[in-house]
């Protein structure tokens, strides 16, 4: 692997590490892509050769990992939204239902004994959304086989 | 009959650039340097746990090209398995690597799930979780 390949790998580490760490904050593309040191659009082409998803996504996918949290914890669904970052509810709601499959109404009514039950880092671990776009997926049967 | 853990290995890009990190700032000591190959694994370890050698290598040493190649973009990626160390002062602990210019994932903090931590990046790459150990039972 080149030097410069292995140098646009790291940077894109360190922007990735930058959203989770500041997911909740107002962060946006350009953001992000100043951390790499790239041009935005650059940026989020490398970004999601690596990791299989753009970068909004992955920031939108972390916000709604900590939504969950927060509404299985009885957090309303405003309160929820504000605080992983999302300033629009209507934008938050519908990028919550398409990846949970469920509108933050009906998830945070829903029981979640067995979650609850769990401790919070696994819990963290298996509640996370995995996007049906993202390459990084679980092998089926059949491809196993 | 016991079992417990006598080497584990870290992949890094640079051998002495991690001993810098896992030696100099994380205060682990050198106890063997053997080189083969042109590659070198080095050997480090801990007294407060005597008989835990962690090793260290570069992707490339012992494997072909191609594995080599697919392990060091992973390593650089940020997305190999972390490693979780435990302190018996995890706040020293993190501005001692901080001021060795170690990168910074997580500030300590108490987790909802348990003890304190703080987290770094290897040199590497690699996540490197400090966790605060319990207190010692009264004597």
């Amino acid at each position: 692997m080149r030097a410069q390949e292995l140098a646009n790998l790291a940077h894109l580490r360190r922007a990735r590490d930058l959203i989770d760490r500041d997911f909740a904050r107002p962060l946006d593309v350009p953001t992000m892509a100043a951390k790499a040191l790239m041009s935005p659009a650059h940026f989020s082409r490398l970004f999601r050769a690596a990791y299989g998803e753009t970068p909004y996504s992955y920031l939108m996918t972390r916000r709604i990992e900590r939504a969950m949290a927060l509404l299985r914890a009885g957090t309303s669904v405003t309160d929820a939204c504000m605080e992983v970052g999302c300033t629009s509810l209507g934008s938050f709601s519908s990028r919550f239902t398409e990846i949970v499959g469920e509108t933050p109404t009906a998830y945070r009514r829903r029981e979640h004994a067995a979650v609850q039950a769990m401790p919070t880092c696994i819990s963290k671990a298996r509640t996370r959304p995995v996007r049906a776009s993202s390459r990084i997926r679980e092998a089926t049967p059949e491809a196993s086989s | 009959m016991t079992i417990a853990l006598q080497y584990t290995n870290i992949t890094v890009n640079d051998v002495d650039e991690a001993i810098a990190f896992y030696g100099d700032a994380l205060g682990l000591q050198v106890q063997n340097d053997v080189a083969s190959g042109g590659y070198r694994w080095v050997t480090l370890g801990s007294d407060a746990q005597p008989g835990l050698g962690i090793v260290l290598s570069v992707p490339h040493a012992g494997r072909s090209q191609a594995d080599g190649d697919t392990l060091q973009e992973l390593l650089t990626k940020g997305v190999l398995p972390m490693l979780v160390f435990r302190s018996d002062d995890v706040d020293r602990t993190f501005e001692t690597l901080r001021a060795a210019g170690a990168e910074v994932l997580q500030e300590p903090m108490d987790q909802g799930w348990g003890p304190r931590d703080c987290a770094f990046r290897d040199p590497s790459g690699n996540m490197v979780r400090i966790s605060q150990a319990p207190p010692a039972p009264p004597s």
